[in-house]
């Protein structure tokens, strides 16, 4: 006896009324690309249900992995699939079954069936007490609770077959991806916005990514170590279009021109202002970051409030509240935490202020950035024009 | 134009060996314990490289076991010899520049009980014999220093040592990590007074992944890998033969051209210095090694200058890394007293016999037109 389909549960799309059934081809389109690498399946929707259906012999641990990555599944029901529905038979299978689940059999049940074949002779009430009945006659250890059962036992017979399930092992929740456009996420080496990105993809946002190399004072492996990042994410949200632009000029002109102290307040706003261009470019409604407020001297308010200046594109800062430890602790959920802990020290360092501006007073940046006037548009134009894309898989 | 000066880390395989190991891995694959025809092939390409080892050495076949690598003969020459002889005492004497191979086995046998004892080096980061004189006592059993410093070329008075040290205490063993000089400078173990030698193949154009231990008969030493008793049950597992036979043929050739390549090196490398020195705010701290040079930089960070040299095709180690990464372990450049400033501005060029005076001068040029464009941008 073995698991040959998946019942997948989910929650919140089926409350969104007309467009319940766009959400849930979305759905089964993601279903079907994550489980490319597993193996064969079909993937059906019925009676208001996604069925995943083994076609050949499948790896069973890495297919309920695929599974749990993909956004919008809730629940995911291994089901077992009996050919011959005559009822010996079914109850010989359910008896099976209940060995195959669970050994130890001190617990509480109950059997709920339901019959999408109306043509078989046995009505359901007198199928949950017969099969009941052969259960505690199988394992007197069990006892039958209809109202808080540890195991419930579903069997549903069809005409091509019966599915019995009773296991649910939990998905990753949120919505299908594709299902609420996309935004581009401001990706560095850290632990922070990676986790920024999961979380906004979580919500069926798409994503896109931006990353700042500053050659020679990053390095190539902290660029590589930003696209193994990219990758671990796109577990999750699917490719990523990664786009990489060179900042080592405007950074450079920042260190000239501006007042040091500033330095890193104003290559955000930099960050942002590129960032927002070219998630223009690619049809994207917003941008994700990881910032947290008064994590570093750059995400206090009063930087934040400078930094959001320049935007005109909501941002989405969904790490804005958590403490470190909070958002570490998704990291390492999501296989991100030993990939950004990597210490490819990137140099820089050299550009940060030893006292960087904590509370930065806008009109006063506003004026060190018109130090900047006669070069910039040039250097930013320049920035958008060499840059780099590689989509991320 | 590339110039690749990293041969300090690694260096490329010799055609002709990879040519021999890809002969051995396709087609001459028996394994060197099998009873029939094919094993005995695998077994005579084991002798023939054990034998041009041997000779490189002035050594016997007896006194060679072949390992995974650099850091294995190292291990084994340190842990297997103080395991073995820990009843005769447990006095180890080192120096404060030796690679982390040495080092970290070093500590492992300080967790274990050994007493350590870590002896000063001059400015120029060579081992004071009357220190390790004054160092040596009755319970000593071993003392490890290396023959080359692998960030600054610096060349140990090992025959001097190994002398003095069998001169105060016949029993204690020596042994000397000789992954930078072998294949670079004479040094044959058993007449110098050495009585463990490590090489690493990949540092003299064999691959990477093997390595051979020198070591005299007389010297007792524990297996750190037990097993089907390969290699007089020193190293078991199956011998690497493609990489054997591969570092055999390297030694081999290493020592025919010898004079040859050493004198090419010198010249390269005190071109490379020379030249280096004449722009602002270089210095020299190299040792008399033929193929390591180490300059500082002052006001870069050799980081960054190494990414910009990288982005121009030149490639070169920063010679602090090490040191900057484990913190525990007290770099040469420390302990030959740099300033501080300039300890995280070094790097070291590494050569191999295929480079050639036009890349020096291209390295020379590139670094003289980076070193205005990054010292404008200083850590204020």
């Amino acid at each position: 006896m073995e698991y040959k389909a998946f019942m997948i549960k989910y929650a919140e799309i089926g409350t969104k009324g007309k467009n319940r059934y766009v959400f849930e081809d979305i759905l089964c389109k993601n279903i079907r690309t994550r489980l490319k690498k597993c193996g064969e399946f079909t993937i059906k929707k019925e009676y208001g249900r996604i069925y995943v259906v083994a076609e050949a012999a499948y790896d069973y641990e890495d297919t309920v992995k695929a599974l749990q990555s993909v956004f919008g599944i809730v629940g995911i029901c291994p089901v077992v699939m009996i050919e011959d529905t005559g009822f010996e038979n079914l109850k010989q299978s359910v008896i099976a079954y209940m060995d195959m689940c669970y050994p130890d059999k001190n617990k509480t049940f109950k059997v709920h069936t339901r019959r999408s074949d109306k043509t078989y002779p046995i009505p359901s009430m007198e199928m949950n007490s017969e099969l009941g009945h052969v259960l505690l006659e199988a394992y007197p250890q069990l006892s039958v609770d209809v109202h808080a059962p540890d195991i419930l036992l579903q069997v549903e017979v069809r005409q091509t077959g019966a599915y019995i399930y009773s296991l649910v092992i939990a998905g990753p929740g949120g919505l299908p991806i594709g299902t609420n456009g996309s935004a581009m996420l401001l990706l560095s080496g850290g632990i922070d916005s990676p986790v920024a990105g999961y979380m906004i993809a979580k919500r069926g946002v798409a994503i896109n990514a931006v990353y700042f190399h500053a050659p020679p004072y990053t390095s190539d492996r902290a660029k590589q170590k930003v696209v193994d990042l990219a990758r671990l994410v796109s577990a999750y949200t699917g490719p990523i279009r990664l786009h990489i632009v060179n900042f080592t000029d405007i950074q450079m002109a920042i260190y000239e021109n501006c007042p040091h102290e500033e330095l890193t307040i104003i290559m955000r706003r930099y960050m942002m202002k590129i960032a927002e261009a070219i998630a223009e470019q690619e049809d994207c409604l917003g941008l994700i970051t990881g910032e947290s407020i008064g994590q570093v001297a750059s995400q206090t308010m009063h930087s934040l409030y400078v930094t959001n200046e320049v935007c005109h594109m909501p941002v989405f800062r969904p790490c804005i509240g958590m403490d470190k430890q909070e958002i570490v602790d998704i990291a390492e959920k999501i296989d991100t935490y030993e990939t950004s802990i990597l210490p490819y020290e990137d140099c820089c360092t050299i550009f940060v202020a030893k006292h960087p501006v904590t509370k930065p007073r806008l009109a006063k940046i506003k004026e060190s950035e018109a130090l900047l006037s006669e070069i910039i548009g040039e250097l930013y134009q320049k920035a958008l024009d060499t840059l780099e894309t590689v989509t991320v898989r | 134009m590339e110039a690749y000066f990293d041969n300090a880390a690694t260096t490329y395989v010799l055609p002709e060996v990879a040519a021999l190991m890809t002969r051995i891995m396709t087609e001459d694959y028996g394994n060197p314990s099998s009873k029939h025809k094919k094993g005995m092939q695998a077994e005579a390409y084991i002798k023939e490289a054990t034998e041009r080892l041997a000779t490189a050495l002035k050594a016997e076949p007896k006194h060679i076991i072949f390992t995974s690598g650099g850091t294995e003969s190292n291990n084994m020459a340190l842990i297997g010899a103080a395991m073995a002889n820990r009843r005769a005492g447990m006095h180890i004497i080192s120096t404060p520049i030796e690679h982390a191979s040495v080092y970290n086995p070093l500590l492992y046998l300080e967790k274990q009980g050994f007493e350590l004892t870590i002896l000063d080096v001059d400015e120029r980061g060579i081992v004071k014999p009357e220190a390790l004189e004054k160092a040596m006592r009755e319970d000593t059993i071993l003392v490890s220093v290396m023959a080359v410093n692998n960030e600054i070329g610096a060349v140990e008075p090992v025959e001097a040592l190994g002398r003095l040290i069998h001169e105060v205490n016949p029993g204690a063993l020596f042994h000397v990590d000789g992954i930078q000089s072998f294949g670079k400078l004479n040094i044959y173990p058993g007449r110098m007074g050495i009585d463990l030698y490590s090489v690493s193949g990949h540092k003299f154009h064999a691959a990477k992944g093997i390595g051979a231990l020198y070591a005299n008969p007389k010297a007792k030493l524990h297996p750190l890998i037990l097993g089907g008793g390969q290699q007089r049950d020193m190293r078991s597992g199956t011998e690497n033969v493609p990489g054997i036979a591969g570092l055999g043929l390297a030694a081999k050739l290493a020592y025919e051209n010898l004079d040859e390549n050493t004198k090419h090196l010198r010249l390269i490398k005190e071109r490379l210095i020379r030249k280096m020195c004449e722009l602002p705010g270089v210095t020299d701290n190299s040792g008399d090694a033929p193929h390591i040079a180490s300059l500082s930089f002052r006001g870069i960070k050799s980081e960054v200058l190494l990414h910009a040299l990288e982005d121009k095709g030149i490639y070169v180690s920063s010679g602090s890394a090490c040191a900057s990464n484990h913190p525990g372990i007290s770099g040469v450049l420390k302990a030959i007293g740099l300033e501080a400033e300039l300890l995280d501005a070094t790097l070291r060029f590494s050569f191999a016999e295929n480079n050639t005076v036009d890349q020096v001068d291209y390295a020379v040029q590139t670094v003289g037109e980076l070193l205005p464009v990054l010292r404008r941008f200083v850590r204020k």
